[in-house]
């Protein structure tokens, strides 16, 4: 059975795109300048931070989906070397890299609000930064890792081992400002202690739910990506070894027909 | 408004980051569905668009 390609309107192939990912597409699209209208007019100023807060609403959930994605990684590590699936392998890659740009901009955007509010972009002996630091290019190494030439299944293996170490890391960084709190400018977290006005916090949650919608479309367009890519290098393997044997005058017909015949090989 | 140029600086890297990999990765995948043949393509549609696809 052969399949078509689904078609756009425009005749162009809608590559990773479904009724799925453009029903999400188009709730970020709506939903992002809702968040900004929230987070820069409707919500008020912090007494402590002032206008400062403004900036948490991004910062808190990348940061929260920097752990969902690197936990999704370990996740599809421990499944891929229990299961040898592909399709595990694939879902770790995919979310370790989503991981690894909101982790990034955790780091970033902390750094940002870090500046008016403490006076400084970045302090080494603050174990949140360092952890989160630390975090982070563990698994720009594990992205590295999966650049190393290896066969598919090595490159998979050696990828989920330290997918699934580098995860330890996600309670070191999350409960580091309790374990040392003397040794961190960073505050604990402000969502449980009931301090917060009310549309802070539903702006809180917003920010959060923009950011789910945007892992959730982006882990499913680079799921496919990451599919389409090993197809690609499947099909490359393939062409490569029958090309290596035309090289070597190897005929793969002949030889098949001679082995059914139980004449030599 | 107070500290207005971070605020401005973090936002634009917290939407404009992940909507410049957004479009990365939109791109890489109808790059790579040229070349893959459609036949191996089972993994990029969803069961509403599965259902759509009709026997050449």
């Amino acid at each position: 059975m052969k399949f078509k390609t689904i078609e756009s309107r425009d005749g162009q192939p809608n590559a990773t795109s479904s009724r799925s990912t453009r029903f999400l597409g188009l709730c970020l699209a709506l939903g992002v300048p809702i968040l900004v209208l929230f987070a820069f007019v409707f919500s008020p100023k912090d007494d402590t931070m002032d206008d400062a807060v403004r900036l948490l609403y991004v910062h808190v959930p990348v940061a929260i989906f920097s752990y969902i994605a690197f936990g999704v990684t370990a996740m599809g590590s421990i499944f891929y070397l229990w299961k040898q699936s592909r399709w595990w392998d694939t879902t770790a890659h995919a979310s370790a890299e989503i991981g690894v740009i909101f982790c990034g901009l955790t780091l970033v955007t902390g750094s940002i609000w870090g500046r008016p509010t403490w006076n400084t972009w970045w302090e080494w002996g603050d174990v949140r930064l360092v952890t989160t630091l630390v975090m982070f290019l563990m698994f720009i190494g594990y992205l590295a890792l999966r650049q190393v030439p290896a066969t598919p299944h090595v490159r998979a293996k050696r990828a989920a081992i330290v997918g699934i170490v580098g995860t330890i890391n996600i309670p070191i960084v999350n409960r580091s400002v309790e374990w040392w709190e003397n040794s961190t400018l960073h505050q604990q977290s402000s969502l449980t202690d009931g301090n917060l006005e009310d549309l802070t916090l539903f702006t809180w949650f917003l920010g959060t739910l923009i950011f789910a919608l945007a892992y959730v479309w982006l882990m499913i367009h680079r799921f496919r990506v990451g599919w389409l890519s090993s197809e690609h290098d499947a099909l490359g393997y393939g062409a490569a070894i029958e090309e290596r044997k035309a090289e070597a005058g190897i005929d793969t017909e002949a030889q098949a027909q001679a082995s059914e015949d139980g004449g030599p090989q | 408004m107070t500290h207005l140029g971070y605020l401005i600086a973090g936002w634009a890297f917290g939407i404009g980051v992940p909507a410049l990999y957004a479009v990365l990765v939109l791109r890489r995948g109808r790059k790579l569905s040229e070349v893959v043949p459609s036949d191996r393509q089972r993994w990029i549609s969803s069961t509403e668009d599965q259902a759509r696809i009709k026997d050449e």
